[in-house]
């Protein structure tokens, strides 16, 4: 193998595995130590910087990060990351002075924002320090899109929301609300500089099955339901409640049902547990709190009497596996089901939808109805338009929002500034700094906490299910925090070999707590992975080539398994390792920002 | 010294043996020696030789006297047993100790000062008793925990940290084992575990006095030019001479290597122990010429390393004292205090 370039900023990078899985690339490693030390108005902000929301994701994210988590690698369960972010949110301090300074004297550029969404909101924080006018237009009420009218109290109070969500709207945003956009060509006709599409997923997809038609006031679609929840058209809902889809929408739905008065709530869904798309947590929680989850069961008809529903009619199916992690489905042989019902919630996916927009202003869509837009830029086929959010690929997380919107918020600036919004990018970067403070110290706790993911405390079950505004998470308080954050194994303090300092004297090799380093002689990667002294066999993660050594042989690091507890480095004699903690630039616009 | 403890967490593919464990069930705690000290290969050596035979840890007596190396034993095997002597007399403990109890695995380590200088005495008659155990010598040629003297291992003109060279000839271990009885002599180097955990192995399961003479550079105090015992200068004038690897019994035997310089050693254990030389013309069976091939070498500036001699059917300490199978520590009173009776007839015999 060829020697790793540690100087690709992608290299470390993927180290840091939280980071890298983050689509925002929040450092998570550095919050959480700064949690560690009870900074947590800083821990906030690092937060705010690469993923604007804080507090909301701390509750509602969907954590892609915690999958990735290193500690599933070398031990069970992944540090509680998303938690520990909503620690610090519950707990800063006046995070005024940290604030970017917006200028009274405006740039002369006027940026249209169409929703009010993550997406939206966070383009306009890149945008406003540089001077930028926003002026936002959002069919709802009140700022937040789908945070607000899609995710229920008892999962994010409304305080938490609005504090995130007006600290945007007060830095200047010219913000119109109950403006319901109907004509793309009306907007481009205002003649603004540049034009961001954040209006998300707002179309619940439906069913066709016989008797759909006629059973029509008792079905909802389950957004749209939510929806009319958060913004109080909604107070109760009566009878035996199915809920139809498996993703956190029908999580959210099944709750919400429970806490409005339903007599009886289940899940149905199609397709098999393990395979649902709704978080793991958010399955735990629907069931502890009685919901049933009934797997494997397509629905064929809606059973009614003269327009009441009665019931629906359901198919009985086994999931074969498909060798891939994936299933087919075949029937049973069990006999069809009927389940009695008198309301149904229709949770089985939505889609980006854009009525408004003409299909003659210049805008392409693709065959999914789409907008087909540049990867990088995120600019449609009119040069002044672009998207991000679920407008832009489709329903994913708020986290998805907040990266696109940084992406956009470039484009944007750079389009404005006249210059190419892909070649004049901010580039990526790494930065690497020795965390040796002494013969024995670094600045980050190396020692190695072995303690079991801390579980959160809960609300009081009967209580948190009679009103739906109680917060069921409680959160880890501070002590709690401290003790989960232990368990982060810094991943972003790399072990930095030099190879001109070592005298291969194997001290490294014999201290590695998990094996991770091998001397040896060098070959392809394939071959190489089965010298080394304990079986390299995750090919995601890759394995660090020094150059030659004097012996000949190279020094080869599987990554894999690392707990980054730098005790190479201690026990090296000559310094030949160093625990260097990288600091990963991903392109803001905030990286053009000057003083 | 390290303040970090070793995490317990280990990789979740570690082997695990014969026994269920892993080689970390074999570790002991974090050395307080210097880093890159030569004597923690060794001691990672001993815990990867021990895991891979799958011996059970508390079968274990490990024994050392003074100095960096005979600190050592507290870095291996922490679930056996250990004694740590006074300053060259570990080889009095370790005989006492395989007198007492036959069946342990005893492994004394000791260094250059420890052996070759306060303990020449102690050394010289455990070779000669030919107690069943492993001696390692971790062998640096210098006085590390007095901050760097020249030893009596020290290769004359070698020279000190300063420039000073050492004006006296050296005591070569190996040469004294062979010519007073050690029926297993091999020296290898710290940097070297692709020979020197074999060597252990088969030094382990050897019956007799098996005493492996390990190079082990101090970063601290003799790994500089002019020193003849530092990491470059061991990697530049080595001569593996016999390579040996222990082949349990039961153990499928495959051959892989040119005849002739393939030489398998039937063990009485029904173990075999397969050498492989470099020259066709050595036998490590022949005690003359291994004692020649040495002093040939160290004249030559050579460091020859591997198992260079070795008498399979040696007899040990036990064998020469006629004493029983069974260890003297698990023989009840009636054994051990035969009666009036039986001293009458001892007495008789003397009249």
């Amino acid at each position: 193998m060829k020697a790793t370039d540690i100087a690709d900023p992608n290299y470390f990078h993927k180290v840091v595995d939280c980071q890298w899985a983050c689509p925002a690339h929040t450092p998570v490693p550095d919050y959480i130590r700064l949690i560690a030390e009870e900074r947590f108005t800083e821990a906030y902000m690092l937060n705010w910087d690469s993923n604007v929301f804080p507090g909301i994701l701390g509750r509602t994210c969907d954590r892609p990060c915690e999958p990735a988590c290193r500690r599933v690698r070398t031990e069970e369960k992944p540090v509680a990351i998303c938690r520990l972010k909503r620690v610090a949110a519950d707990h800063k301090g006046d995070i005024s002075d940290y604030l970017p300074r917006v200028p009274k004297k405006k740039n002369g550029k006027r940026i249209c924002l169409m929703g009010a969404g993550p997406a939206s909101l966070a383009v306009a924080r890149d945008l406003l320090p540089f001077g930028y006018e926003i002026d936002m237009f959002d069919r709802d009420p009140a700022g937040g899109g789908m945070m607000r009218s899609q995710i229920p109290a008892f999962r994010l109070p409304a305080d938490v929301l609005e504090e995130e969500v007006d600290l945007i709207l007060n830095m200047g945003v010219n913000a119109q609300f109950g403006y319901e956009i109907t004509s793309m060509k009306e907007m481009l006709d205002m003649d603004y500089d540049a034009y961001f599409v954040g209006t998300g997923a707002p179309r619940g997809r439906d069913l066709d099955l016989p008797g759909r038609q006629e059973v029509d006031d008792h079905i909802s679609i389950g957004i749209d339901w939510l929806s009319s929840v958060a913004f109080g058209h909604t107070s109760s809902i009566s009878g035996k409640v199915i809920v139809m889809g498996g993703g956190n929408t029908a999580m959210d739905c099944c709750r919400t049902s429970k806490r409005l008065g339903a007599e009886r709530v289940t899940v149905v869904v199609r397709s098999a547990f393990d395979v649902m798309k709704a978080s793991e947590w958010e399955k735990e929680d629907a069931m502890s709190e009685g919901i049933p989850i009934i797997n494997n069961r397509p629905p064929k008809e809606f059973l009614h009497d003269n327009g009441k529903l009665t019931g629906i009619v359901f198919e009985c199916v086994r999931p074969i596996p498909d060798g891939r992690g994936r299933y087919r489905y075949e029937p049973s042989g069990e006999p069809d089901v009927v389940m009695e019902c008198d309301h149904v919630l229709m949770a089985i996916g939505q889609e980006n939808h854009c009525p408004w927009v003409e299909r003659t202003v210049g805008i392409e869509f693709d065959k999914w109805d789409c907008p087909i837009l540049d990867e990088d830029t995120l600019q449609s086929s009119h040069p002044k338009v672009f998207f991000g959010g679920d407008s832009a690929l489709g329903p994913e997380n708020i986290i998805w929002a907040s990266a696109h919107a940084h992406k956009a918020a470039i484009s944007i600036h750079l389009m404005c500034q006249g210059k190419d919004i892909l070649r004049d990018r901010p580039p990526e970067g790494v930065n690497l700094i020795s965390q040796k403070m002494g013969v024995h110290q670094w600045s980050y706790d190396a020692e190695h906490d072995d303690s079991k993911r801390f579980l959160v405390p809960h609300a009081n079950k009967r209580k948190a299910l009679d009103n739906i505004k109680i917060e069921v998470e409680l959160g880890f308080d501070a002590r709690l925090g401290l003790k989960e954050a232990q368990r982060c194994l810094n991943c972003d303090v790399q072990t930095v070999f030099t190879e001109s300092l070592c005298i291969e004297c194997d001290a490294c090799v014999d201290i590695c707590p998990m094996d991770c380093i091998t001397f040896t002689n060098n070959a392809e990667e394939g071959e190489l992975r089965t010298l080394l002294t304990a079986p390299a066999q995750n090919d995601e993660q890759d394995i660090y080539v020094s150059e030659e050594l004097p012996t000949g042989r190279v020094m080869a690091k599987d990554e894999d398994v690392c707990l980054h507890c730098g005790l190479c480095a201690e026990r090296c004699p000559t310094n030949a390792w160093d625990m260097q903690k990288s600091v990963i630039h991903t392109p803001q616009l905030g990286s053009y920002a000057s003083g | 010294m390290t303040f970090v403890a070793k995490p317990r967490v280990r990789h979740p593919l570690l082997p695990v043996n014969e026994l269920g464990l892993t080689r970390r069930d074999y570790e002991g705690s974090v050395s307080t020696l210097c880093a890159g000290c030569g004597h923690d290969s060794v001691s990672a050596a001993i815990v990867q030789a021990c895991a891979e035979l799958s011996l059970p840890p508390h079968k274990f007596a490990k024994v050392s006297g003074i100095g960096c190396s005979s600190k050592t034993p507290s870095y291996f095997l922490s679930h056996s047993h250990g004694f740590n002597s006074v300053h060259g007399r570990m080889p009095s403990v370790a005989t006492g100790a395989n007198l007492a109890n036959r069946e342990l695995y005893c492994i004394g380590v000791s260094g250059d000062g420890d052996s070759a200088s306060i303990g020449i005495g102690q050394f010289a008659h455990i070779v000669r008793r030919r107690i069943n155990m492993l001696y390692i010598v971790d062998n640096n040629g210098t006085y590390g925990l007095t901050k760097g003297q020249f030893s009596a291992t020290n290769d004359k003109g070698s020279t000190s940290k300063r420039g000073v060279p050492n004006l006296y000839e050296p005591i070569d271990l190996v040469s004294m084992a062979l010519q007073i009885g050690a029926s297993f002599v091999a020296r290898s180097f710290s940097g070297d575990k692709r020979q020197l955990v074999p060597l252990i192995q088969a030094g382990l399961m050897h019956k007799g006095f098996a005493f492996i003479d390990v190079i082990s550079p101090c970063v601290a105090f003799n790994n500089h030019n002019g020193s003849t015992k530092s990491y470059d200068y061991v990697r530049g004038h080595t001569e593996r001479l016999v390579s040996a690897d222990y082949i349990a019994a039961g153990e499928e035997i495959t051959v892989d290597y040119e005849s002739g310089m393939l030489e398998d050693v039937a063990m009485p254990d029904g173990s075999t122990l397969r050498l492989r030389k470099v020259d066709e013309d050595y036998d490590p069976r022949d005690r003359v010429q291994a004692l020649t091939q040495v002093q040939r070498s160290a004249e030559a500036g050579e460091v020859v390393t591997g198992l260079l001699y070795v008498d399979a059917d040696a007899a040990d300490c036990h064998d020469v004292l006629g004493t029983p199978a069974t260890p003297l520590n698990a023989l009840d009173d009636s054994v051990l205090c035969p009666g009036a009776e039986a001293l009458e007839g001892v007495n008789a015999q003397l009249r």
